[in-house]
């Protein structure tokens, strides 16, 4: 890799401590004003298996995706030597228990039993590897501190025991530091991950309602929420099924109140009917999928993109929506607030499509400037006040004004059957092709107020890489990777896949020599999208299906064949 | 004041002869009764011939999905506890499509009224067994006749311990009308299962089958003892009870949120405190 990062894996066993250690690391990288980028490797189970937690970390703002291979490996098992050994950088410092069979060049053998109990012992090996990277040891105890701080605070003395001594055995050892420089600027940055921001989003936008049935990648986002309920002024309720989840979040916003759910794809399956009534009743609802690989049960805690095309058309009957793909963090959080501006505005399910990769990954990221922010308003205080009120009259835009139920005293007839304008049930033929059309005329808004795909890199370049959602950090960093002045790359990222607009983009494609569409699926579903929508078929796919995150290492060794 | 006639006539797509008109008169008597105008009421519906119900009178209604009522009737609670809401629809609809948003009603006891217009019949789709249809019910769809047992939800929910179980008649409107009355009032998660001829799809339990076996409960039975309510909800057959059949005190759903969600705003500060977690 070009840039300066350093890659930090920590493996072992699920219950070893190895999120602990983690996590700590990873915000007292934070604290010292370092770039990161978290991906988290575990299986479907709660003990055993193995895992590991990975840090890229770099003192500068330019790296935007996980690495594959290895400068720092951090085992708290040995099996954890033995699975990634073959990923190890040539200059790769290992940190592992003297015990251990650890052979050859950089090998520190740890004598862990001196260093702490056993059940400290993931704290000792945070402190060398901390100590290894240069870290300052108050700005770890710091984060221990308020790691176990207020929970138990009798853990926190123990933990910052063990990190002194492990400190100081470092500093008296003969080991090979890898310690990073000084960070480029001193700013204060947020480590979240993408789950985490699109709930922060959703909240500023004015959620009040969360429904949800536990699913990996997309229970945290649940999490999140339940834990700032109280706070918020929030309902979260974890719902019997998820056909009971997404209708809950309709009941709720049939009631006036921004809803959202949030599953995967299993989850969504179950939705799809409700996606169709929240259509035909013109019920704001946002629904977040984070995809893992698919079919059926698949790899539950993996990542994919392979869900593109099952959320474009999902629920039966045609009726307008719109799909977010955030590539970062922060598109996590704006793209979150916009999809509620659209479900609002326009009525009906609007989707952010994210993946178990960006939900999880904590990246260090700007501070969301909250007060500038504002909350959507779910009713309209110019609805006609003229009796009977007709919730789905016809407009030139499509969009009916809206009263909430039980807020005035007006009454509110919506219905999953065609209807008419007051909302009761109609079989006129006319009527229902009037509606038809009043519902598919909201697509031009929505298509009005599109998020064009971003330009990256060089204006006109000879190869452009075409990419969406969460790719888009490898791809970046490739596309940089390859830049010569001989080479021209760009990368055209689309954060909102749906819908889009050709004129925005297609003289780009078109003038590039060399276009290759990198996607995390079989069948190059974006490709496909493209080439529907435009006619335009980009031919040369990289393509990622076995349940890692597309890196800048995976995207420049597949260009190279 | 509020009157039967503040809710309005509309003409139906029933059969004549329906059971579903008389249930239609005493649910809006019981509205009257209860002194609650159209638009302080919710009525949730899902799909078919009882879920057409709400639109014959004026009320706020969601007429959503088959079987997907109680959901939405639980999010719109929850956005606004101030609204009465109350779900009106078949045994299909609740006791098959939905038969798991029953089970986890009546656990959430959540305040919501469900009404069951059961008429052991899919009318709407005309005429295929539901979940309560007798055993040996010979319909097209199953000619050799219903193999598996009925569902009877008036005992599953008093086993469950319902605040609220009661089992009316459509041929005994005024006895039903103070039925659901009591459900609306009873704070809490309150259920009528309501015994409905339907003339056009269900030649077995006609009007005079329920008549002949239905039978009130009097001021002598108690409907707060549990074990007696467990085997008078479990009759049924040739002697079917009606009437208020199990009630009981327990803990209703807190709200957290007394004043409708719409009318709240994002705490900016309360947020900022919680983005700042992540530094």
């Amino acid at each position: 890799m070009k840039n300066g990062a350093t890659n930090v894996m920590i493996g072992g066993e699920a219950g070893q401590g190895l999120v602990t250690v983690g996590e700590i690391l990873t915000k007292s990288l934070g604290r010292s004003g370092y770039s990161v980028v978290v991906i988290q490797d575990y299986q479907s189970r709660v003990r055993g298996g193995h895992n590991t937690y990975s840090i890229r970390v770099s003192n500068k703002e330019d790296i935007f995706a996980p690495q594959e291979s290895i400068d720092i490996l951090v085992a708290l098992n040995e099996e954890t030597l033995d699975l990634h050994r073959g990923q190890l950088g040539s200059k790769a410092v290992i940190i592992a228990d003297e015990k251990f069979a650890v052979v050859g060049k950089g090998a520190l053998g740890v004598p862990f039993s001196q260093l702490s109990e056993a059940q400290f012992s993931n704290v000792a090996a945070l402190g060398v590897a901390s100590a290894v990277l240069g870290l300052a040891e108050e700005t770890v105890a710091g984060v221990v501190s308020d790691y176990f701080g207020k929970k138990h605070p009798e853990a926190v003395e123990k933990n910052r025991q063990t990190l002194s001594k492990a400190y100081g055995w470092a500093a008296t050892s003969k080991i090979r530091f890898q310690k990073l420089r000084p960070a480029a600027t001193v700013r204060k940055t947020l480590v979240i991950n993408g789950n985490d921001a699109i709930a922060l989003g959703a909240i500023s936008a004015g959620l009040k309602f969360y429904s949800f049935y536990p699913m990996t990648p997309s229970t945290s986002i649940g999490n999140n929420l339940a834990a700032a309920s109280k706070k918020m002024g929030l309902v979260v309720e974890q719902a019997e099924d998820e056909i009971a989840a997404i209708n809950m979040a309709i009941g709720a916003s049939f009631a006036g109140v921004p809803s959202m759910v949030g599953t995967s794809g299993g989850g969504f399956a179950l939705m799809v009917e409700g996606i169709s009534v929240a259509a035909m009743t013109e019920t704001p609802v946002v629904v977040v999928v984070g995809q893992r690989p698919a079919p059926a049960t698949g790899l539950p805690t993996r990542t994919e993109q392979a869900d593109l095309e099952f959320v474009l058309h999902a629920g039966h009957g045609e009726f307008p929506r719109a799909i977010f793909s955030p590539g970062s963090i922060g598109e996590c959080f704006h793209l979150t607030r916009k999809a509620f501006q659209l479900a609002q505005k326009y009525q009906g399910p609007m989707f952010v499509l994210t993946d178990q990769y960006l939900g999880d990954s904590y990246q260090t990221t700007e501070p969301f400037d909250i007060e500038k922010l504002s909350a959507v308003k779910p009713w309209d205080e110019n609805a006609p006040s003229t009796l009977p009120y007709k919730r789905f009259a016809f407009t030139q835009t499509g969009v009916s004004p809206r009263l909430i139920p039980g807020l005035t005293g007006h009454l509110v007839v919506a219905d999953s059957d065609e209807h008419t304008e007051d909302g009761h049930i109609t079989e006129d033929l006319s009527i229902r092709k009037k509606m038809v059309e009043k519902r598919l005329r909201k697509m031009e808004g929505i298509i009005s107020e599109v998020i064009p795909p971003e330009m990256i890199g060089d204006d006109a370049p000879n190869t452009l890489l075409v990419t969406w959602g969460s790719a888009k950090g490898a791809v970046v960093e490739a596309a940089m990777s390859l830049r010569s002045p001989r080479r021209k790359v760009g990368v055209l990222h689309f954060s909102q896949v749906w819908p889009f607009v050709p004129e925005q983009f297609m003289p780009r494609m078109k003038n590039a020599k060399n276009v290759v569409c990198v996607e995390g699926n079989a069948f190059g579903q974006f490709a496909r999208l493209i080439r529907r929508e435009t006619g335009f078929h980009i031919k040369k796919k990289v393509l990622r299906y076995d349940g890692l995150p597309i890196t800048p290492e995976y995207v420049l060794s597949e260009l190279r064949q | 004041m509020v009157t039967l006639k503040d809710y309005g006539d509309y003409e139906t797509a029933w059969c004549p002869g329906c059971g579903n008109f008389s249930i239609l008169k005493a649910v809006k008597q019981a509205l009257a009764a209860a002194g609650l105008e159209p638009h302080q009421i919710l009525f949730v519906s899902g799909i078919g011939q009882a879920a057409k119900a709400p639109h014959y009178f004026n009320t706020n209604l969601f007429n959503g999905l088959h079987g997907r009522s109680l959901p939405v009737a639980t999010g719109a609670k929850l956005a606004n506890t101030r609204l009465k809401v109350i779900v009106e629809s078949g045994d299909g609809c609740n006791y098959g499509e939905g038969g798991n948003h029953f089970l986890a009603a009546v656990r959430r006891n959540i305040d919501v009224t469900l009404l069951v217009h059961n008429n052991q019949v899919y009318g709407l789709t005309k005429g295929q067994a539901s979940p309560t249809s007798n055993e040996g019910f010979v319909t097209k769809m199953q000619p050799g006749g219903v193999q598996s047992e009925p569902f009877n939800p008036v005992v599953v929910a008093v086993v469950m311990q319902a605040g609220f179980v009661a089992r009316g008649f459509a041929g005994e409107p005024d006895h039903l009308a103070d039925l659901i009355k009591q459900a609306i009032s009873h704070p809490g998660f309150s259920l009528v299962d309501i015994l409905q001829p339907c003339v056009s799809f269900n030649k077995v339990n006609t009007f005079k089958w329920y008549k002949d076996r239905s039978y009130k409960l009097d001021a002598a039975y108690n409907p707060e003892d549990w074990g007696s309510a467990i085997k008078v909800a479990a009759e049924w057959g040739e002697k079917i009870p009606i009437g208020v059949i199990y009630r009981c005190e327990r803990h209703v759903y807190n709200y957290r949120y007394p004043d409708p969600l719409v009318n709240t705003e994002v705490d900016k500060t309360a947020l900022k405190q919680i983005m700042e977690k992540y530094y």
